[in-house]
């Protein structure tokens, strides 16, 4: 993507102010106790600027809080902090001291520790074995054999510095989410860290679990341990920080100091454009229900019940915390998961889904999360990952007609615009949104009754993701009922005509378009508020 | 023909024209029609195995099933009670049965292809043996079976049927495996089967049919095999055929993980291995070293094509 040079009017000061600062002040001693200092850090990808000029500093003890909408270069800069990507431009110092390029080792001797989104443990082993992996206590002699009441002993206090209600000698498999974060964040203090990153580590948490956590990034910053927590969650960071940085399209655009910490001003500089600008109006009144569920119940949450249903021509965006089960209510739609209880009703009539296939024989498709995993065989031709679904019409008495595939993938690359040389290519070869153009491809050249988008532009850069939500627009205008989950605020408010919030395996609300804002679905997602369900 | 199939191809001329020169008898006419019947016999079920390996699986139990079935079709025929047709088509059913069961094992019990296999392995030779009393099984002294040995152990101008058997054989598994949309279900479930179940397709059943076309190709193998013999010791007969069809399919491109390979490689691997076997006896290599020689080959190669394959890739990245 190029990139124009204009930001928002606010942004643009407070950016040239912040530049202004770096390139003034003499950076040794500037800031009194910040041991580590950024300055002008970019990174370029081919055709993508992922960072440009991102300014900053942190002080030991210190909470900083990183938001940003997805895509906003968060990943990159910590990618760059753990010494996994190279910055292209821009100063790294330690201490002071000027690192040219940091290595992963150099980033750990510098003691930046991660708390990883998906935790990096062995759950095979003990809590003690994983914090102390690779630097084992031993028993000594030529056997090396490990000194199992020593490791234990060694844990034991790190353990309890954090809280943690479990013993060093259980297994990481026995423990909940919460408590392998704890292992995580003992291990990162076993390593002598200064800076610990949490990158969303509360997004699968329970209430109490995330209080406990937030508990835990007080002792930390304590022990004077700097910690940079990167959340989705602004009350959260609110709570929490003592200092925010908000980046947007890959640029430091405001700094808060702590009296400054706002949701709405966190909000403001995150999204710094007015959403409304996505949506495209439907060309007709939605008509019947294509979809409907009766108090379906899964095995997530079996003592929930939800219920809603999706019209023809409607976009019904699927909104809800990461855990709030909206996935594992598409799988169960799809035929993926079995229903406990209720009923699923497709044109009106009950429908028992027990596979994809038999969902699929009722016209629901599913676009999945996992594209790569679950939407497309990556080493087979685009050709025939299109035809897939279809084969059996694009064959003879069970022989494949190659040219009516062939004609089929040509003309889903055009009406698509799928952008690659030819269709015998293989999806492994094609970007991330051309790679989703053509999981779309596969179920638009059936006759889709309900499409459900499971997080349709995950990963996608930002010209693609317009061009699929273009084309969710003109499917729903054909009749076709569209379920989309997201946990992409811009999107669900941008793409929807109805909103429909899950929390804890149950719909807490529903939202028409004159109540989209981002607070009314947030506070709905954490069950928090109770806001007039919008007229069915 | 891609460029591994090609390779094989070169490699087998390469092999035959090396041992024409040294021993001129391997191009004899008595002993090309040896070697052409041998290609048959383990040619079919070794196409029977790539449709396994391509699911994702593995299919170890081929050697005691054709002891099984080898020891029950001659009982059969012999007894003299049924006709020889129907006793081949009993053991073809008893075949597509096994092939099932294991299927079914292996998709709704979930259990590892490796290991209900396995079991077969054990299970039918144990039953082979018990059901001869370990006594060699073959036939009486004196019966003869004209037409059914002609179908099975004739020649057609010096071609041994089983290799006309094994060609036409080899066409259908060809059309099915490379033009049917089962053989594009099969492809799809052995490279990414959770990707194949969202897109519709029956998963299970898929995997299941590639075991029962294995386990029946292997019946139709262990009848030319039993009259080929046509005696029967159940100890040893069939032992390490599996290995024959994996290492045939695995030299003819099929990756043990799954999805890939080709019908005309697994035919180039069994023709590779067969030559391999001939060249140990005009060689005069002594025979204890066959197996040495025929995993030697197969490692060079398989290590030569990973090779070439790096190569290519660092060549083409640089490039790019």
């Amino acid at each position: 993507m190029p990139r124009t040079e204009q930001a928002g009017p606010l942004p643009a000061g407070l950016l040239r102010r912040s530049c202004m600062a770096a390139t003034l002040t003499p950076i040794i001693g500037g800031m009194p106790h910040s041991f580590l200092a950024l300055t002008g850090i970019s990174k370029l990808y081919p055709g993508v600027t992922a960072l440009d000029g991102v300014d900053l500093r942190v002080s030991a003890g210190e909470v900083i809080g990183l938001v940003g909408e997805n895509g906003a270069g968060k990943s990159t800069l910590m990618k760059i902090l753990g010494g996994v990507v190279e910055a292209t431009g821009g100063e790294i110092e330690i201490d002071g001291d000027r690192v040219d390029r940091l290595s992963v080792n150099g980033s750990m001797r510098a003691g930046i520790a991660f708390v990883h989104q998906e935790l990096n443990l062995f759950d095979n082993l003990s809590a003690a074995a994983n914090i102390f992996i690779g630097r084992e206590p031993l028993k000594g002699g030529p056997l090396r054999l490990i000194d199992t009441e020593a490791l234990n002993r060694q844990a034991k206090p790190l353990l309890d510095q954090l809280g943690a209600d479990f013993r060093p000698d259980t297994k990481v498999a026995d423990l909940s989410l919460a408590q392998m974060q704890l292992v995580e964040i003992a291990k990162a203090l076993s390593l002598k860290a200064r800076l610990v990153i949490m990158d969303e580590p509360t997004s699968s948490l329970t209430v109490t679990e995330t209080n406990r956590l937030l508990a835990v990034i007080g002792r930390l910053k304590a022990e004077r341990v700097a910690v940079i927590f990167i959340s989705h969650r602004l009350g959260e960071v609110k709570q929490v920080a003592d200092r925010v940085a908000v980046l947007r399209d890959g640029r430091l655009v405001a700094e808060l100091a702590r009296s400054e910490i706002e949701t709405g001003t966190m909000i403001r500089h995150m999204i710094g454009r007015d959403l409304k600008t996505l949506y495209g109006p439907p060309a007709a009144p939605p008509g019947h229900a294509v979809l409907e569920l009766a108090d379906v119940r899964t095995s997530y949450r079996p003592d929930q019940a939800a219920s809603f249903s999706v019209r023809a021509g409607e976009i019904l965006g699927l909104a809800g915390l990461v855990g709030s089960g909206r996935t594992e209510l598409a799988r169960a739609v799809f035929g993926l998961e079995p229903i406990l209880g209720g009923e699923i009703r497709i044109d009106g009539r009950k429908v028992g889904l027990r596979s994809p296939r038999e969902a699929i024989q009722h016209g629901v498709y599913l676009v999945p999360e996992d594209r790569k995993r679950s939407g497309l065989i990556l080493s087979f031709r685009i050709s025939h990952n299109i035809s897939l679904a279809s084969l059996k019409s694009l064959s003879r008495r069970g022989i494949v007609d190659g040219a009516a595939e062939r004609r089929e993938a040509e003309a889903q690359k055009k009406n698509l615009d799928i952008r690659c040389l030819d269709t015998t290519a293989e999806a492994g070869s094609l970007s991330g949104g051309n790679q989703q153009k053509v999981v779309l491809a596969k179920w638009l050249s059936m006759q889709p009754r309900v499409l459900i988008f499971d997080e349709p532009t995950r990963g996608i850069d930002v010209g693609a993701k317009n061009e699929i939500y273009r084309l969710m627009r003109e499917l729903s205008d054909r009749g076709v009922g569209i379920l989309m989950i997201s946990s992409d605020m811009e999107e669900v408010i941008g793409v929807s005509d109805r909103i429909a919030v899950m929390h804890e395996g149950a719909i807490a609300g529903f939202l028409d378009r004159s109540q989209f804002t981002e607070e009314n679905v947030l506070s709905l997602a954490v069950g928090r508020a109770a806001i007039r369900e919008a007229a069915e | 023909m891609n460029r591994k199939d090609l390779g094989l191809l070169i490699l087998i001329l390469v092999v035959g024209t090396v041992v024409a020169i040294i021993n001129p008898r391997f191009l004899s006419p008595v002993n090309l029609s040896n070697t052409a019947n041998l290609i048959g016999l383990f040619g079919i079920f070794a196409l029977g195995q790539a449709f396994v390996i391509i699911s994702g699986g593995i299919e170890l139990s081929v050697g005691s099933i054709i002891a099984l079935l080898g020891v029950i079709f001659v009982d059969l025929v012999s007894l003299g009670t049924v006709n020889w047709s129907v006793a081949f088509a009993a053991v073809l059913a008893l075949g597509c049965l096994i092939g099932l069961v294991h299927g079914l094992l292996i998709t709704k019990a979930r259990l590892q292809p490796f290991v209900v296999t396995l079991c077969g392995l054990l299970i039918y030779r144990g039953v082979a043996r018990y059901y001869t009393d370990d006594a060699t099984a073959g036939f009486p002294f004196g019966a003869s079976f004209p037409t059914l040995e002609w179908l099975v152990a004739g020649r057609f101008y010096g071609i041994p049927h089983s290799l006309i058997a094994f060609i036409i054989i080899t066409i259908i598994m060809a059309v099915v495996l490379h033009r049917s949309v089962f053989g594009r279900y099969l492809f799809a479930v052995g490279k990414n089967e959770e990707a194949a179940r969202y897109s519709g397709i029956h998963t299970s059943r898929i995997i299941t049919a590639a075991y029962v076309i294995c386990c029946g190709l292997t019946a139709v193998a262990a009848v030319f095999i039993a009259m080929y013999t046509r005696s029967i010791s159940p100890s040893s007969h069939g032992n390490f055929y599996e290995l024959y069809a994996i290492a045939a399919a695995v030299l003819g491109g099929c990756s043990l993980r799954g999805g890939e390979g080709s019908i005309i490689g697994v035919v180039l691997g069994t023709v590779l291995l067969q030559v391999l076997q001939n060249l140990v006896n005009l060689l005069g290599i002594p025979s204890s070293l066959n197996f040495a020689v025929m995993g030697s080959v197969i490692l060079l190669g398989v290590l030569a094509d990973q090779q070439f394959y790096r190569t290519r890739k660092s060549v083409a990245r640089a490039a790019g």
